[in-house]
């Protein structure tokens, strides 16, 4: 038997002639955080919505936990554990931390059919868990339009994980955020992974992925080139083997010449 | 090294929780939506008081025409705020209206049908119709301002159509003499707590007719229902999943789709909402008149999302509130019927309408502009 919490085997995904995906695999165990890298058009997008439920593979496995299981739609993956987080987070930004928290999974408290979402209760779960990320929601029913990117990216995250994620999709969590910003979300990630979750964590930043990863795998035109453990690889090996990193290299050396003719 | 200071950050910020406190829950009010609104009629009221306070308008039987002619209004305008919050428009309430009292009267007066079953019978035409709205926005995307726009024309031209093909002209009269012992209609058409205003015409308190009886008989039912809505909806959006769930449906679509909020099912009963709401009007305004008339309620759609945006709900949806929507629609029926008392010309209603509803986009716009904004 495995000890893998989760594993795709050799997913391919078509769609009519075009191949999206071909022979992808990706096996994670608890605690683990594998990234998954790759250029615009690599096929990162249908692998995350194959990994999702929203597409299902048409060549492949998929077993959480040891059981070949098959999504048919995203709540088959959310039941089964796997939470997505997509870039766009599903955040209301006019709606308040508290509502957001529980949007779609509120608490209810009273006879039935007279149950009132219990708000207080929802306040202090929402804020209790914000806290533990370190962002102190003095408010929680301040709305999150009020918040940094990096704080609502943790609050999508965080909500993930108290509605029973065991494996995280986090879909460019940090593509969108500062420095600073970044590694506040970077840092609530391995401090999720070392809680016992799976992260796979989807992005073009190889500096991003590199000190956060324990594995990578690189996606390119929808085949994988590969998944390495952290000390078979090196941060420019991985960057060079993206798409980009040929071409940013090849750019290096245009702008070279360009400044060399231009200085003479 | 970054994230550390972060957390040292937070630590010193709980030490000043207690000061911090204070100041958010002053901006917590200052962020209510429906906070604009309520100022509004409190200065529309200090003005009349100034203007009006020795003219009639403060007596009994004045306070109760502005409160019914506000009810009336409010009624639609909470519907349509809750369906603004959706994220959604409904501009066929006005049509909804002119169409519901046809389908009280005509069944009532020439199929021979109880009242109260024309009235049920109505109601689920409501139903049907709110949910024709709903449906044909959720299933095809369309903007859901084309789509009550196109059910406006459709429901007012059916209306005249049928109730000139069953009547031969544009009006049902003769309703009144059926509302005696019918077991529901009293629901719409009753005064009620006459009592007290029986007990303080015997005290001289307020003005009476010259056979002793007061002007002002009891609260109209309109006012009731207003109440009623207001406290209801308010109740529903502050205090219950689904009112969690309009929040989000309006707020961000996607979003609340990605969680698990059914938002297509939250919009059709939006919808269904505004159309019912509509109905109540009609069969209000029907049984006091004791006639339905086909142009009923024209232009009153516009008149709900007016008050619905002076009461703080945003046109894009997922934020405002129906206490917002209900002191709007005070504001339109106080000034509406105040104005009679003053002396300005009653032509310039219409223009204060426009102005106000003009301020309070302007305040609301500028509201979420300070909601949404990052630190």
């Amino acid at each position: 038997m495995s000890d893998y919490l989760v594993q795709f085997n050799n997913i391919s995904k078509f769609f009519g002639k075009v191949i999206a995906l071909k022979d992808v695999t990706m096996k994670l165990k608890k605690g683990e955080i594998m990234c998954l890298l790759g250029d615009n058009g690599a096929g990162k997008s249908t692998l995350i919505k194959t990994l999702a439920g929203v597409h299902r593979p048409d060549e492949g496995e998929i077993i959480v936990e040891g059981k070949k299981t098959i999504f048919d739609s995203p709540k088959d993956a959310l039941d089964m554990g796997i939470a997505t987080v997509y870039q766009d987070l599903a955040l209301v930004s006019l709606m308040s931390v508290t509502r957001n928290f529980f949007m779609g999974r509120e608490p209810m408290k009273g006879p039935p059919f007279f149950k009132t979402f219990d708000i207080d209760k929802a306040n202090k779960i929402a804020a209790e868990r914000m806290g533990q990320i370190g962002i102190d929601v003095r408010d929680p029913s301040q709305a999150v339009g009020t918040m940094s990117g990096g704080e609502r990216q943790c609050l999508a995250i965080s909500r993930a994980i108290y509605f029973g994620a065991k494996v995280l999709v986090l879909d460019e969590p940090t593509s969108a955020l500062g420095v600073h910003q970044a590694s506040v979300v970077l840092k609530y990630i391995v401090k999720a992974a070392s809680q016992g979750l799976a992260v796979i964590l989807i992005t073009h930043n190889v500096h991003h992925a590199y000190p956060v990863g324990n594995s990578f795998t690189v996606l390119n035109r929808g085949k994988s080139l590969g998944t390495y453990e952290k000390k078979d690889i090196s941060r420019e090996k991985l960057l060079s083997m993206m798409a980009g990193g040929e071409e940013l290299n090849k750019l290096e050396v245009e702008l070279q010449e360009m400044n060399r003719s231009s200085a003479n | 090294m970054s994230t550390k200071s972060k957390s040292i950050e937070t630590k010193t910020d709980f030490n000043q929780d207690e000061r911090l406190k204070k100041v958010s829950k002053l901006k917590l009010l200052l962020n209510r939506p429906e906070l604009g609104a309520l100022g509004g009629a409190i200065l529309v009221f200090i003005f009349f008081g100034i203007v009006a306070g020795d003219t009639g308008m403060f007596s009994a039987y004045g306070v109760l025409n502005f409160l019914d002619v506000s009810a009336n209004l409010g009624i639609i305008a909470i519907a349509a705020a809750m369906l603004m919050i959706g994220g959604e428009f409904d501009l066929s309430i006005g049509s909804m209206i002119g169409f519901a009292g046809i389908c009280i009267a005509i069944p009532a007066i020439y199929w021979g049908w109880p009242l109260w079953m024309s009235i049920i019978f109505a109601f689920s035409m409501a139903v049907l119709v709110g949910y024709f709205n709903g449906i044909l926005v959720v299933r095809t995307g369309l903007p859901s301002f084309i789509v009550t726009l196109a059910m406006l024309f459709i429901l007012r031209g059916a209306t005249l159509a049928i109730t000139r093909l069953i009547t031969g002209r544009t009006q049902v009269p003769g309703l009144r003499v059926l509302i005696e012992d019918d077991p529901l209609a009293w629901i719409f058409a009753t005064d009620t707590f006459k009592w007290v205003f029986t007990w303080l015409g015997s005290m001289n308190l307020i003005a009476l007719r010259t056979d002793g009886t007061p002007l002002a008989t009891g609260i109209p039912p309109s006012v009731i229902w207003f109440i009623a809505l207001a406290i209801i909806t308010t109740w529903i959006l502050m205090k219950t999943r689904y009112g969690n769930w309009i929040f989000a449906s309006g707020g961000d679509k996607n979003g609340a789709n990605n969680v698990g909020v059914p938002v297509g099912r939250v919009k059709i009963s939006l919808f269904i909402g505004t159309a019912v709401a509509a109905t109540i009007f009609a069969t209000i305004q029907v049984l006091d008149a004791g006639s339905a008339d086909t142009m009923r309620g024209t232009l009153k759609e516009l008149e709900a999302i007016a008050a619905a945006v002076v009461g703080g709900c945003l046109l894009t949806g997922g934020y405002g509130s129906a206490i917002g929507a209900a002191f709007g629609a005070l504001i339109f029926g106080t000034v509406s019927m105040g104005i009679f008392y003053t002396d300005v010309d009653t032509d310039w209603f219409k223009v204060f309408l426009g102005a106000m509803m003009l301020i309070a986009v302007i305040f609301n716009n500028y509201i979420r502009r300070k909601v949404t904004e990052s630190k």
